[in-house]
């Protein structure tokens, strides 16, 4: 069943937000999900956290870096086009409770996933301290929706190019310095960023939660692909997951099955060039 | 009286290397042939070793004369999946063993007759079956795999509306996922799934029941639910390593083959990595399949390592011959002990120690041992697990009252009916990984249940 795209735009350089209509996937999501794509019959299945939804407009929102191939052809796409299967939601929702102030991190894409958690842990009463980063002031997405979300907002670039010169985990860090008590971190972004803020909490003591990202194919627990390493326990980040204590995850092991096809990449891209130059 | 007649195949060398079916099908003369051999016994002993009880010797009597549109016909009225069935059901433990003619070695190959009669049908075309008169029941099926499908098909014959909830992109569960191209091709699996399509049933893929909608949830908005989740949860070993680069879950690697059409990459997106030498631990048909399919992809060694000797492989004997020819090298009495790491976390080596087979256990199987002092190392840059699958426990979020089994499986009567009232299930989900044609009983058996209960009602 074809799933029609109500709106594409990019947001930064390489990035792209798309709002699809999948009304049953929209109605059953809440904030920590995920949802799996696949643009045609050739293409293969794509894991996205999901970054909003609205169960009255049936719609699902994601936000994506354009990376490998199919990530690039999907931002090809426009309004009105229609992706061929749009799987969701799967993986467990996030843990939102009440428990005073939570520090929300978001780096890079990964302030995607972090928007919807802000409102959750805001309607549950918490408040929520928002950190986001990116390399650039031009990379980072969702400012606005943020500032308006979060009891507070804090904003750093690698470059210094806007707010905090340096990484968000450095932000983090100083507010808990401050000796102001947080209850709980939630980092979301790139597995260095995670594995970094990881090590950053810890000797704090303050829970900390990471959503992973590995390479799944069905996402419902069948495959296996998407293993990871909790407290020396295998577990499966599809239904497991994704979301998992910082403390016991194995970034190392995380971050070297993120990159097993690496070269069939590669491979793929260089078909999809020359497609693309011997045809349209 | 004449001796069966051979399966044609696909030459070993030739097939190596591709993805096209290997046994290639009896011509009509062969079928005509092999037909003459059944007795058509008064009493039939090979129907009672049918999951579908289907009318065996009814339709050899009719090819013997030709009449192959009466033979399929004879097939459909109970198995709404004969071209599958003719293909991966084991006859050899289930009608062929009972045959009369068995005890001489000489059994009628039964399930290449059916075969022939699917792909005689399908040849010419499949005439649409007429819908059954609307009871105006409407029941859900969870699962598009061999069980659910069967259920929705005798369903739907039934006159009740169905609806398919599956949670991939595409339908057959195992048959599309699992089971390779060569041995079943995909284009018989979506000719099969269209006609029970045509039997009014309605497919909704992409929907993941336990996610989108609970069971509790499809209890209220249908009159009974059939549950067919298949075992889809991969069994690993625990042993170090196994979460290495190039170690796969069998589930996964012929997920990506066959679902995915990975062995078409770049042309279809999902990637795999091909290896040189690869080992398959695991001695079911899954294990052949896996190897099979990893020989194809390029591999120069493939080997299946199994804990017990020659004799107790799981496998069909068929599919373990068919390997054997292609060139897999069968490693028994074999277990790997760790797979050993190479260069960024890749797979270098397994690590493996002989087995010797003590008193048979309580399964009747005879336990193996290790041996001490005989590690070994083989070399490989792929493995691919295949000891197993159990029931994925997705469906069991907001199903109130299921009871369970201690692996993870859906408890049952002896009519398929659950715990809960109008929840009928069936298929590896109740019994564990098993085969797909007791999986299409377990739909059948449900069917009659729900048909019964909605009769009634």
């Amino acid at each position: 069943m074809p799933y029609t795209i109500l709106e594409k735009k990019q947001i930064a350089p390489q990035v792209h937000l798309m709002k699809v209509l999948a009304p049953d996937v929209a109605k059953a999501s809440k904030a920590g999900q995920f949802i799996i794509l696949r643009i045609d019959e050739t293409s293969e299945r794509i894991p996205l956290t999901i970054a909003d939804f609205d169960a009255n407009e049936g719609s699902v929102t994601i936000i994506f870096q354009e990376m490998g191939k199919t990530t690039k052809q999907l931002a090809g796409m426009t309004d009105e086009d229609v992706l061929q299967d749009f799987v969701g939601p799967l993986g467990k929702p996030a843990d939102v409770r009440k428990l005073g102030t939570v520090i929300l991190v978001g780096g890079g894409v990964g302030i995607a996933p972090v928007y919807p958690q802000v409102k959750a842990y805001r309607d549950a009463g918490n408040k929520v301290i928002s950190i986001i980063g990116a390399r650039n002031k031009d990379l980072l997405i969702l400012e606005d929706e943020m500032r308006a979300a979060s009891d507070e907002l804090y904003v750093a670039t690698d470059d210094g190019s806007k707010g905090h010169h340096g990484f968000v985990t450095e932000v983090a860090k100083n507010i808990l310095d401050s000796g102001k008590k947080i209850a709980r971190i939630v980092v979301i972004g790139p597995p260095i960023l995670m594995k970094v803020a990881a090590g950053m909490t810890a000797p704090y003591g303050v829970e900390t939660i990471v959503s992973l990202n590995p390479i799944m194919i069905d996402g419902t627990g069948m495959c296996g692909g998407c293993r990871v390493s909790v407290g020396g326990e295998t577990r499966f980040a599809c239904v497991d997951g994704p979301e998992f204590d910082a403390h016991k995850v194995d970034f190392n092991l995380l971050m070297s099955r993120l990159g097993i096809y690496r070269s069939e990449e590669a491979q793929c891209q260089e078909n999809h060039n020359c497609t693309c130059r011997g045809g349209n | 009286m004449a001796g069966r007649q051979a399966m044609p195949h696909q030459d070993p060398m030739e097939r190596v290397r591709n993805f096209d079916e290997v046994a290639l099908g009896y011509t009509r003369e062969q079928a005509i042939a092999e037909a003459a051999r059944c007795l058509e016994c008064k009493n039939p002993k090979c129907v009672q070793g049918c999951p579908v009880n289907v009318d065996i010797p009814g339709f050899i009597a009719q090819m013997k004369t030709g009449n192959f549109d009466g033979a399929i016909a004879t097939i459909k009225l109970t198995n709404s999946l004969p071209a599958v069935c003719g293909r991966v059901c084991p006859q050899e433990v289930q009608c062929e063993e009972l045959c009369v003619l068995a005890k001489k070695g000489e059994q009628v190959s039964i399930g290449r007759l059916e075969r022939f009669c699917a792909d005689h049908e399908r040849k010419k075309g499949v005439d649409a079956p007429v819908k059954a008169q609307p009871t105006g029941k409407r029941v859900a099926v969870i699962g598009a795999g061999p069980a659910g499908l069967t259920a929705a098909a005798d369903l739907a014959k039934a006159g009740h509306a169905v609806t398919v909830f599956e949670s991939l992109h595409d339908t057959g569960g195992v048959l599309t996922y699992g089971i390779p191209e060569f041995r079943l091709p995909k284009s018989i699996v979506k000719d099969e799934v269209r006609f029970i399509g045509q039997l009014g049933v309605d497919f909704k893929v992409d929907y993941v029941i336990g996610k989108i909608k609970t069971l509790d949830e499809l209890r209220n908005d249908f009159d009974a639910v059939f549950i067919g989740t298949g075992a889809g949860l991969p069994n690993f070993m625990g042993i170090e390593g196994e979460n290495l680069n190039g170690v796969y879950s069998a589930n996964e690697f012929l997920t990506r083959v066959n679902l995915m059409k990975a062995y078409l990459f770049p042309e279809h997106g999902t990637p795999i990595k091909r290896g040189k030498h690869v080992i398959v631990v695991g001695g079911g048909n899954v294990a052949m399949d896996a190897a099979r399919s990893a020989l194809r992809l390029g591999a120069e060694e493939v080997s299946i390592v199994y804990r017990r000797g020659e004799d107790e492989l799981p496998a069909r004997r068929e599919e373990v011959e068919n390997a054997k020819e292609e060139g897999i090298v069968f490693r028994l009495l074999t277990n790997p002990v760790r797979i050993l790491a190479g260069e960024n976390m890749t797979v270098k080596g397994v690590e493996c120690i002989r087995m010797e087979l003590g008193e048979p256990d309580r399964s009747g199987r005879r336990s193996p041992s290790p041996k001490a002092g005989s590690e070994h190392i083989i070399d490989a840059d792929i493995v691919i697990i295949a000891i197993g699958t159990s029931p994925n426990p997705m469906i069991l979020s907001g199903s109130g009252g299921l009871q369970v089994g201690p692996r993870g499986t859906i408890v049952t009567d002896g009519s398929a009916r659950t715990s809960l009232e109008n929840v009928c299930a069936g298929g590896d989900a109740v019994t564990g990984a098993a085969t797909v044609i007791s999986a299409m009983g377990a739909g059948k058996l449900a069917a009659r249940t729900i048909n019964d209960h909605l009769r009634n009602d």
